[in-house]
């Protein structure tokens, strides 16, 4: 027993020893906790950039234009069953366009004016109407409602995410007086000043095509375009509407930092808007075609349903395939496999085939699945038998380890009331084990649900325009048209990307939602 | 009686019980020459004893001396250790129970097991009971369950506690009445043997005198065979004693005679306490 | 016999010999005085072994306690029990030898010194073997040997034979002066006393058998030749 001489609990150099260690205590808390807000830091910055990115896809303008369903058009002769009708978009497509230039009569002008109108609306967004009228034929001949998805640009440009501008109240207008050229002078005391310093701020902030910036005023329903511009007065260039609207009238005026040519939509297109949504007849509504549209071209059409189906068929062969067979090896392996060099030699194989990247799944299954078995490119059943051999090692791995914390004493006990061996394993061990099976289990397939690179390899990248009804019915996952939507050029598309990643996320929220369910209440049981 | 003869210098390992011993008739099993393997190494060293019915026997020894592997013998649990090899004959009612063609599940319904820590299935009072009656086919429905689950309660002290929550899991109860319930589990299946293997060790006084007092009632119906590192506990518990150490049996006897005048130097050091 | 490994309990059980063993020698010498002092006549001497025996008590009740203590702490098994439970009986029969040499030496102070000299002398002639058993058995305790108890315990009929002859020639003695009756009378209940004396050393013989062996020496082998 040594006999060290000891430092007395209350001393100044025992106080200095337990204030350095309480210093280091300090620290080390505080680096933790630093590592944990950096963390959830990065986090929160990807929630917010998808989030506010999608909550702008979440809604979407739709149009209402109120037409007259003329047989002559809508069923012509010849073409007046309901499958006809469906198919009749150049039908009711035309009908939209007339009702358009009957808003706008300016727009029959020219060439490029009518083109702009038919931009407003896309052909296949008059194809659900098509549908419901042949669904209810007699309907034909009366008038409807319909509501069709303003063009992708002008949508953005109505949320404030597509063309920038700056919207001045400017002063009260009090003469318009028509020129010769077919322009307006508009001039009121001091009405445009602010428009001026508004002209001003702008330009400051842009660096070098001060010069390309157009000035749009609305009054009412009528737009028109301003030209040589000073405190009282200015050049109006009517677009659309009256000028008499801007008679005493205190317009709105919008400084457009781009100019015409450098943008996807015109001045004309942006007074049809203003004056449409001035008319009442554009509603900002949730958008549920993002899950029940299947892909399309046009981005104010699509909707991610074929992939959300897709993805749900996957993973249902996933489940079906992986779940049972890996369940079954890991119960085999743990319990009732001897232990030898040939199993050891699988165990070692299965723990590095976790670890193999994905993308060589989808080459063996490109290889076993569709050139040598000749299953179909693209359906989710090939997808979900690549996947499954991907989960496979996942859900042996898991249950193994979820087997393995059964204590031996539960085995013990078992047997000593003279139960084989499989009664033991599958009425007392799988049963223990189930919270930790099924988490690892479910783990796995929300892994699965993530995956890219396999499916690509596959086939699964296509366009798949309808929603597939069967396993073996080509399709795609969530995954992948996420990476294909975020290549498409449109900057329509990337609220959209947006918005999918967060119906994707919100997949697999539920998943890890569900095992934390399961596992709290199985746990809780015993 | 002529006492100043000494008892012979050899050690008899096969000793059979007097006649006139109180609470017994024929041996229950009969142990020859078992020897244990666990791969090259050998664990038990010829051993041959026999168990008489109807009485405590008490397996002692120090850590290790092989007295716990010697009662997983008795029922076979060995089995499920790799590289464990038995040799040597079991017999019961005339039959070795070691043999290749008896089937360790039938013999584990006639020899149960109590373990050292508590080990009740994770399910309700009820249920922990009536599994072994459902897997072997002993009851026919449900009223036959619950007699057998009533009649094991009772047996083992534990109905007057539990009568009014069966449902209740098993886990839930204090240590003393878990060890109860996995005799009661253990009695269910209706044993001939019931082997414990320091069945008291997890637990605090009182629950171990409940748990001797059980073992006393209970030797009136079972052979029972206890492993125990308490040489009070096997004093007080059992009738015949057997000291183990390092795989061979040093000494089978009365308990009255192992624990006041042992023959064996060995025994006497041991339960001495001169040598650990 | 190595050690306990708690030793502590070694140690106990030796502090229990040694007082066993210190009873027996504080016994020895009260009987060798008392047979000395009746000799010669020696009244101080006589005093001083009365004045002894209350220390014999005292220390028979105290290896009483350690007993009590040992038994209920320390659980003794095998040889320790009857160790134990031998040491206790032990104590208890040196402690009637002390008692009864004490006895001996207060009928020495009340004998009148004109007592005849042939007389002392038979009871000092007889007082000698049963010093002798008595030291002998003591031998037997302290080394632990069966064989000397059993001697001991053989033995006990030569006490016997000589108590026989010491009864008849205080008989003699008696016959041949009536005046000599109270002397007399002394001397009988003496040798008496010598005579019990031998016959605890006896049982103290079997107790130590019984230490050693395990086994009991049967009652009915026991010699028993004081024909009276």
């Amino acid at each position: 027993m040594t006999d060290a001489v000891r430092t007395p609990i209350t001393s100044a150099a025992a106080a200095k020893h337990l204030k350095r260690r309480r210093a280091a205590d300090g620290r080390f808390r505080y680096y933790g906790l630093s590592a944990i807000f950096i963390a959830l830091g990065a986090l929160a910055v990807l929630v917010f950039t998808i989030g506010a990115q999608a909550l702008s896809a979440a809604t979407y303008h739709v149009v209402r234009y109120d037409i007259t369903l003329d047989p002559a058009v809508v069923a012509p002769d010849g073409a007046g069953e309901p499958d006809q009708i469906a198919r009749n978009v150049d039908g009711f497509y035309s009908l939209v366009r007339d009702n358009l230039l009957a808003t706008f009569p300016e727009a029959d002008a020219d060439r490029d004016s009518r083109r702009e109108v038919s931009d407003f609306v896309t052909r296949l967004a008059v194809l659900p109407t098509a549908r419901m009228v042949a669904r209810n034929p007699e309907l034909v001949g009366s008038a409807i409602s319909l509501k069709a998805p303003l063009n992708d640009d002008l949508d953005l440009y109505l949320k404030g995410n597509g063309v920038r501008e700056r919207k001045i109240k400017a002063g009260a207008i009090e003469t318009v007086l028509a020129e010769a050229d077919g322009t307006y002078r508009v001039s009121g005391l001091g009405a445009f000043d602010p428009v001026v310093a508004g002209l001003a701020v702008a330009s400051a902030d842009r660096d070098a095509d001060a010069v390309q910036m157009n000035v749009l005023l609305t009054a009412g329903v009528s737009t028109g375009r301003l030209t040589g511009i000073s405190a009282g007065r200015a050049r109006l260039e009517l677009l659309t509407g009256q000028a008499q609207d801007f008679a005493n009238a205190r317009p709105t005026a919008r400084i457009i930092i781009s100019a015409e040519s450098e943008r996807t939509i015109s001045d004309r297109q942006i007074a049809w808007t203003l004056a449409l949504k001035e008319m009442g007849r554009i509603d900002r509504a949730p958008r549920m075609t993002l899950l029940t549209n299947s892909d399309s071209t046009y981005p104010e059409l699509a909707g991610g349903l074929s992939a959300i189906v897709g993805s749900l068929l996957t993973m249902l062969i996933t489940a079906l395939v992986a779940m049972p067979i890996g369940i079954l090896a890991a119960v085999y392996l743990e319990e009732f496999a001897p232990r030898n060099r040939v199993t050891e030699f699988i165990e070692v194989n299965i723990n590095n085939l976790a670890a193999v990247p994905s993308i060589v799944f989808g080459l063996l299954g490109a290889a076993l699945y569709i050139n040598f078995l000749g299953m179909p490119r693209s359906a989710p059943l090939v997808g979900g038998l690549v996947l499954a051999l991907m989960t496979f090692p996942v859900v042996i791995i898991a249950s193994r380890a979820a087997l393995k914390a059964v204590p031996p004493s539960v085995r013990a006990g078992a047997l000593a009331v003279g139960a084989s061996q499989m009664q033991t394993v599958f009425h007392h061990v799988v049963p223990l084990a189930a919270p930790g099976i099924l988490t690892g289990a479910i783990l796995g397939m929300a892994r699965a649900l993530g995956e890219t690179a396999p499916l690509l390899l596959i086939g699964m990248v296509a366009f798949v325009g309808d929603v597939p009804r069967g396993p073996t019915d080509e399709s795609t996952v969530m995954p992948v048209l996420i990476f294909s939507w975020s290549n498409n050029a449109e900057r329509a598309w990337e609220p959209l990307t947006s918005a999918m990643i967060v119906v994707l996320l919100a997949f697999l929220l539920l998943m890890n939602g569900l095992v934390v369910f399961l596992r709290r209440r199985y746990e809780r049981r015993w | 009686m002529d006492t100043s003869q000494d008892m012979p210098a050899t050690m008899d390992n096969s000793l059979t019980l007097p006649v006139a011993h109180e609470g017994s008739s024929s041996p229950r099993i009969d142990c020859r020459n078992i020897k244990v393997f666990y791969g090259e190494a050998q664990a038990i060293h010829d051993v041959s004893m026999t168990f008489p019915d109807r009485a405590v026997t008490a397996l002692i020894g120090p850590s290790g001396c092989g007295k716990s592997t010697f009662l997983r013998c008795l029922n076979r649990m060995n089995d499920t250790i790799e590289n464990c090899r038995v040799e040597g004959e079991i017999l019961m009612d005339g039959e070795n129970i070691n043999d290749a063609d008896v089937d360790p599940v039938l013999l584990r319904s006639r020899v149960g097991m109590v373990f050292q820590k508590p080990n009740p299935f994770p399910k309700s009072i009820y249920d922990n009971i009536a599994y072994g009656p459902r897997i072997h086919g002993l009851a026919n429905g449900r009223e036959d369950l619950d007699a057998i689950v009533e009649k094991s309660l009772r047996r083992a002290g534990l109905w007057d506690e539990v009568k009014d929550r069966l449902a209740a899991p098993g886990t839930g109860l204090s240590g003393g009445q878990q060890q109860r319930l996995c005799i009661a589990r253990a009695i269910a299946v209706q044993p001939e043997v019931i082997l414990m293997d320091e069945p008291c060790s997890a637990l605090d006084p009182i629950a171990t005198a409940r748990i001797e007092e059980l073992i006393d009632e209970l030797r009136n119906r079972y052979c029972i065979v206890i492993v125990t590192h308490s040489m009070q506990q096997a004093a007080r518990v059992s009738q015949r004693t057997a000291f183990f150490h390092l795989g061979n049996l040093v000494e089978l006897g009365d308990t009255n005679q192992i624990f006041t005048n042992p023959r064996e130097k060995r025994t006497e050091d041991y339960i001495t306490g001169r040598f650990g | 016999m190595s050690d306990h490994i708690v030793s502590a309990y070694s140690e106990e059980l030796e502090r229990l010999s040694a007082e066993i063993m210190k009873m027996g020698g504080i016994v020895e010498t009260m009987i060798d005085d008392a047979s000395r002092a009746l000799g010669s006549n020696d009244l101080e001497l006589a005093k001083e072994v009365v004045a002894r025996d209350p220390l014999v008590d005292a220390i028979e009740a105290d290896a009483e306690r350690q007993i009590v203590s040992l038994i209920a702490r320390r659980q003794p098994m095998g040889h320790d029990l009857r160790m134990i439970l031998s040491a206790m009986k032990i104590s208890s029969e040196l402690e009637r030898i002390g008692d009864l040499s004490k006895n001996i030496a207060k009928r020495a102070q009340r004998l009148d010194e004109n007592v005849n000299i042939e007389m002392r002398n038979a009871i000092m002639r007889m007082a000698q073997p049963v010093s002798r058993q008595l030291r002998e058995v003591l031998n037997a305790y302290a080394t632990a040997s069966a064989d000397k108890a059993l001697a001991v315990w053989s033995s006990d009929d030569d006490i016997d034979h000589h108590y026989n002859s010491v009864f008849r020639e205080m008989l003699t003695y008696l016959i041949e002066d009536p005046r000599r009756i109270t002397a007399g009378a002394h001397m009988l209940f003496m040798a008496k006393n010598l005579e019990r004396i031998g016959d605890h050393c006896t049982n103290i013989a079997e107790f130590v058998y019984y230490q050693v062996v395990g086994d009991y020496l049967s009652e009915l082998e026991r010699p028993k030749q004081n024909q009276v």
